[in-house]
Order: structure tokens, then C-alpha cells, then sequence
């Protein structure tokens, strides 16, 4: 049964699952960096306090969090296909990966933020720098390991998403899985996906960790 | 007098809980010249780091005036009162170190914020360094220093920018005495050599005594009592100041009843051993029940309490005899 054929599936498989999964993080974090730094400068005893703007964050990224990701997924087709012009394949994943995941990234980003000392932003506010300069000097790299660290996270819950994306027409080890695996029930080629997804978890988080460990002047 | 560097006028800060006001700062007066080193002194929860935070307005007072240089802080846009701060550095308590930057990244950051360029950023990072002694330790990170290494790299990161007031919020408090030492002559070096206003909060007499010129003495978020600090220390006039700056084995409960004196040192000559010779004159022993003598170039600060000898003709002596040396003994007896 493993045949050429089936390799060079696999193969694609994997590559159209590293490819959904590391573009939909990229995506998830252009946007969700931007929600995650509003919902924490924006808060009550944020730098740059707005009650209101925070507000309307806060229940727009719970809201969006509430979906079960297929139902998301199917809930999304009509954007979908307005922005890539199918509701099938890799890049028409990627539209309701990035939906579901940004939320998530922007709570992971804004965890990371408030970890940062508030003596430190204080320390720099009395130096004074201005709103833009603290984020982007003092917030962002000193919390900068943590978020190294999230963004292993991230990727692998997206990996997770996108897998379950083959139920409706996205593409990658998901699809394998559920076309041979459920509907034909070769359980063979179920259990080599699988294999291979969780030595795809694995090295995003041995990535993640290496980079967070690396990146992280506090401890020696 | 010239204008004072800091006049603060009747700042008041309210703190708005559920329904109650809490005033954590009510009709506050202060004058700070420039070259003081100026104490605000208080127990916890008195007010004073609100204070402090107020001059720099990283605390908004919510009603009052904060003038720096004629000016009035509280009424500073945003721009204007970012360019107020750079004139003003601060230290804290805990450091608040970059953590993800090296000792001489910390001290170039707050050059990064007024856009020098980076060359010259280290040039004067590495002055910086070099004048509180760190110069060996500037690739270091935070985590690889002690904590008064920690605190020199702060104090060289505030002065980065030339400030004309360096503000101290418990600067010392989580330093070991000596390091505390260290870090207290360090900033009153700054202060004589760079002729910078330093403004010092701490709930510690002896930094108080250490280094500053002038003290206030803030309680329930008012100020009891200022003034240079031998006068405010040694002859507190109001109840509260006398109840922050008393000694414990000044207590009169801790002290004998009957022929007590208090004599107060404000930098009479430290070579003569003026205790010695009183004895020698009287003739009769007389014993010493509390004594906290500095010396600083050559003459003698503080006070000391004795109990002088039962006996008149050696008591007059003695009075005579502190009275030629330009010393007064104030009774402290309760009889």
C-alpha cells in the first residue's frame, strides 16, 4: 500500500498542512498583535486608557472565541468565497483560520503584555516616552520571550484547526485523514497522519521553546 | 533666595472609591531650591511616594499646583509635559530595570526616546557607567547584577538626559545598609558635582540624616513640619514630627526621670572630646544614656542624652562648662 503515490500524498499532505498552519499564524498575528496591544493600553489602568474601546474588544474577541471552529468555518463561506473566491482548498482555509485564531492570538499577546513589570512602563513613562514608544520599546521586547513562547501555542492550535478543516473542503493531513481514514477505513493511512502531526506539534513546540529560552536575558 | 526649582502649592490628590473620597495628599506646601537634597520622610502609607509621583505627574494631583521652573506641570499637554519629564530623572524601589537590556542598553534609552543618535547614545551611556562605577559591568544584564548594581545602572539611566532634578522614590529601601551607603554618597556626589536637585522619599531617618539639607515630615497626607533637617530632627515642633523623628530609647518612658539633658551637636569641632573634658571639669562621673554622633568635615552632628551626677556644684560646672563650648543642655527631666 505504500506505494509511490501514496507517499508523495503524504508528502503534500504535510506541506499543504505546514503551509495553512504557518501562514494562518503569520496572518493571526498581524491582526491579533494589534487587538492584543489595544485591549492593554486601552484598559483602566492601561497607558492609554479608553473603558470603551477596550469594551467593544473585549466582547468582540470573546464573541469570535465562542464558535466551535467548524461551525465557524461553515458560518464564514460566504466571506470566504468574497475574498479568495472559493470556499475549497489551502487558501480558502486560511480565511476562517485567521478569524478564529486572531482572538485567540490577541488574548495570548495581551497575557504577555501584562506580564511586563508595571514599574518598568512607569520607569519609562517618567523618562518620558510617549504612548508608541513604550510599546514598541519597553512593552514588546521585554515581553518578548512570552511571546515567542505563545506563539508556539498559537501554531499549534491553528495546526489543530486546520486539520479539522478537511471535513469541509480544506486540504492537507486533515483531509487525508478524514477521505482514507474515516471514509474508507484504512486505518493504516490514519495512524501514519497522525504520526506525522504529532511530530509537526513537537517541533513547533521545540521551536518555540528553544526561541523563548534563547531570547529570554533573565535567567542564566 | 532665587526662585525654587519645585514650588508645590496646596496639591491635593483624591482618590475616588465606590463611595467614599479618600485624600491621599491635602493642602500640600512645599519650596524645593535648586542644589537641595530634600527629604520627604514618612511611614508607610502616609503619602509620601504619591507625592513624589505627583512632581512628575505620573500621578495626576487633582487639584493644586506643581510648578517646575515657574512652570505649571499639571497643566501641561502630553507633548510638553514628556519634555518636562526628561528634565527630571527618577529611581525607584525596585529598580525597574529593562530586564531584556543590558546595563549600558538601560542608560541608552531614554537617549533613544529624544532620537540621539546611537554612537553618541553609547558614548554618553558608557560616561554614565563609568561615573557610577559600573563601567566594567556594561554588557551585563540586570539579572547578572546585584542590587545595588542594579540601582547604579538606574541612577546613571536618569541622569542620561541631563536632568536638573533627580527624584528618589525609596530609592534605598531594598538595598542592604551598606549598599544603602553606597548608593546615598553616590547620589550626594551627584549632588554636589553635577549640581542636580535631589528629592529623596524614604521612611529612614538615618537617610534622611545621611545626605539631606531639607526635610518634610509627611503624616495622613499632610506635611507636619519642614525646614533644614538639624532643625526639624533635633527641635521638632509639632507632635507629629516629634513622634516620626524621636528615637525609640528617646521615649520618656525609656529614660530616667530626674536629671536628664539632651544636647544637641550642629557642627560644633569633633576634634576636642568634649564629653571627656565636661567630665574632667566637673569631676564626677555622669553617665551616657543615648548618643548619635556623625561627624562630616570635621565638626559633629546629632544629639546625645545624659544623666548628669547628683550633686549641684558639679552640675553648675557642667552647665558652665557647655555653655563655653557654645553647647546648650535642654532638660529633659519629668520631676
Amino acid at each position: 500500500m505504500f506505494d509511490e503515490q501514496m507517499i508523495e500524498m503524504l508528502c503534500e499532505g504535510v506541506i499543504d498542512t505546514l503551509y495553512m498552519t504557518i501562514a494562518s499564524t503569520v496572518l493571526s498575528y498581524v491582526f491579533g498583535m494589534i487587538m492584543g496591544v489595544l485591549l492593554v493600553i486601552c484598559r483602566k489602568d492601561g497607558i492609554a486608557p479608553r473603558p470603551m474601546v477596550y469594551a467593544c474588544l473585549d466582547v468582540v474577541v470573546n464573541l469570535t472565541r465562542s464558535f466551535p471552529f467548524l461551525i465557524l468555518m461553515i458560518a464564514v463561506i460566504p466571506f470566504t468565497r468574497f475574498v479568495v473566491g472559493t470556499t475549497i482548498g489551502n487558501n480558502a482555509t486560511i480565511v476562517p483560520l485567521v478569524i478564529a485564531a486572531a482572538p485567540f492570538v490577541a488574548r495570548l499577546i495581551e497575557a504577555s503584555l501584562l506580564e511586563v513589570d508595571a514599574g518598568v512602563v512607569e520607569a519609562a513613562q517618567s523618562m518620558g516616552a510617549s504612548t508608541w514608544q513604550i510599546i514598541s520599546k519597553v512593552l514588546l521586547p521585554e515581553a518578548l520571550p512570552s511571546l515567542l513562547n505563545g506563539s508556539a501555542v498559537a501554531a499549534i492550535t491553528i495546526l489543530g484547526y486546520s486539520a479539522m478543516s478537511g471535513a469541509v473542503g480544506g486540504g492537507g493531513l486533515g483531509k487525508l485523514a478524514i477521505m482514507y481514514g474515516y471514509n474508507r477505513y484504512q486505518t493504516d493511512i490514519m495512524f501514519i497522519t497522525i504520526i506525522l502531526l504529532i511530530i509537526i506539534v513537537q517541533l513547533f513546540q521545540m521551536l518555540g521553546n528553544w526561541a523563548t529560552k534563547r531570547s529570554d536575558k533573565r535567567v542564566f | 533666595m532665587s526662585e525654587p526649582i519645585i514650588r508645590i502649592c496646596e496639591l491635593e490628590k483624591k482618590f475616588q472609591s465606590k463611595n467614599s473620597e479618600v485624600y491621599a495628599l491635602q493642602g500640600i506646601n512645599l519650596d524645593i531650591n535648586q542644589g537641595d537634597v530634600f527629604g520627604i520622610i514618612g511611614r508607610s502609607g502616609a503619602g509620601k511616594s504619591t507625592l513624589v509621583r505627583c512632581i512628575n505627574m505620573l500621578e495626576r494631583p487633582t487639584g493644586g499646583q506643581v510648578l517646575f521652573e515657574g512652570r505649571d506641570l499639571c497643566k501641561l499637554g502630553d507633548s510638553e509635559l514628556r519634555k518636562a519629564r526628561r528634565s527630571m530623572g527618577m529611581i525607584f524601589q525596585q529598580f525597574n530595570l529593562l530586564m531584556q537590556r543590558t546595563a549600558i542598553e538601560n542608560v541608552c534609552f531614554p537617549l533613544e526616546l529624544v532620537g540621539t543618535p546611537r554612537e553618541e547614545a553609547r558614548k554618553r551611556a558608557a560616561e554614565l557607567l563609568e561615573l557610577v562605577g559600573l563601567a566594567d559591568r556594561a554588557g551585563s544584564y540586570p539579572s547578572q547584577l546585584s542590587g545595588g548594581q542594579k540601582q547604579r545602572v538606574a541612577i546613571a539611566r536618569a541622569l542620561a538626559t541631563n536632568p536638573k532634578v533627580l527624584l528618589c522614590d525609596e530609592a534605598t529601601s531594598a538595598l542592604d545598609p551598606s549598599t544603602t551607603e553606597s548608593i546615598l554618597s553616590l547620589i550626594k556626589d551627584i549632588n554636589r558635582r553635577l549640581g542636580i536637585t535631589a528629592v529623596i522619599i524614604t521612611h529612614e531617618m538615618s537617610v534622611i540624616e545621611k545626605i539631606c539639607t531639607h526635610v518634610a515630615i509627611i503624616s495622613g497626607g499632610k506635611i507636619a513640619e519642614t525646614g533644614p533637617v538639624e532643625e526639624v530632627f533635633y527641635h521638632p515642633k509639632t507632635e507629629a514630627a516629634r513622634i516620626m523623628v524621636t528615637p525609640e530609647a528617646l521615649k520618656p518612658e525609656k529614660l530616667p526621670k530626674e536629671r536628664v539633658v539632651r544636647i544637641v551637636f550642629h557642627g560644633s569641632s569633633s576634634l576636642e572630646p568634649v564629653i571627656g573634658n565636661m567630665i574632667l571639669d566637673c569631676g564626677k562621673p555622669l553617665s551616657i544614656l543615648y548618643s548619635d554622633i556623625r561627624e562630616m568635615d570635621g565638626a559633629a552632628f546629632g544629639q546625645m542624652v545624659l544623666q548628669l551626677p547628683d550633686d549641684e556644684d558639679a552640675c553648675r560646672r557642667i552647665y558652665a562648662f557647655a555653655k563655653s563650648r557654645g553647647l546648650e543642655l535642654e532638660d529633659m527631666s519629668r520631676v
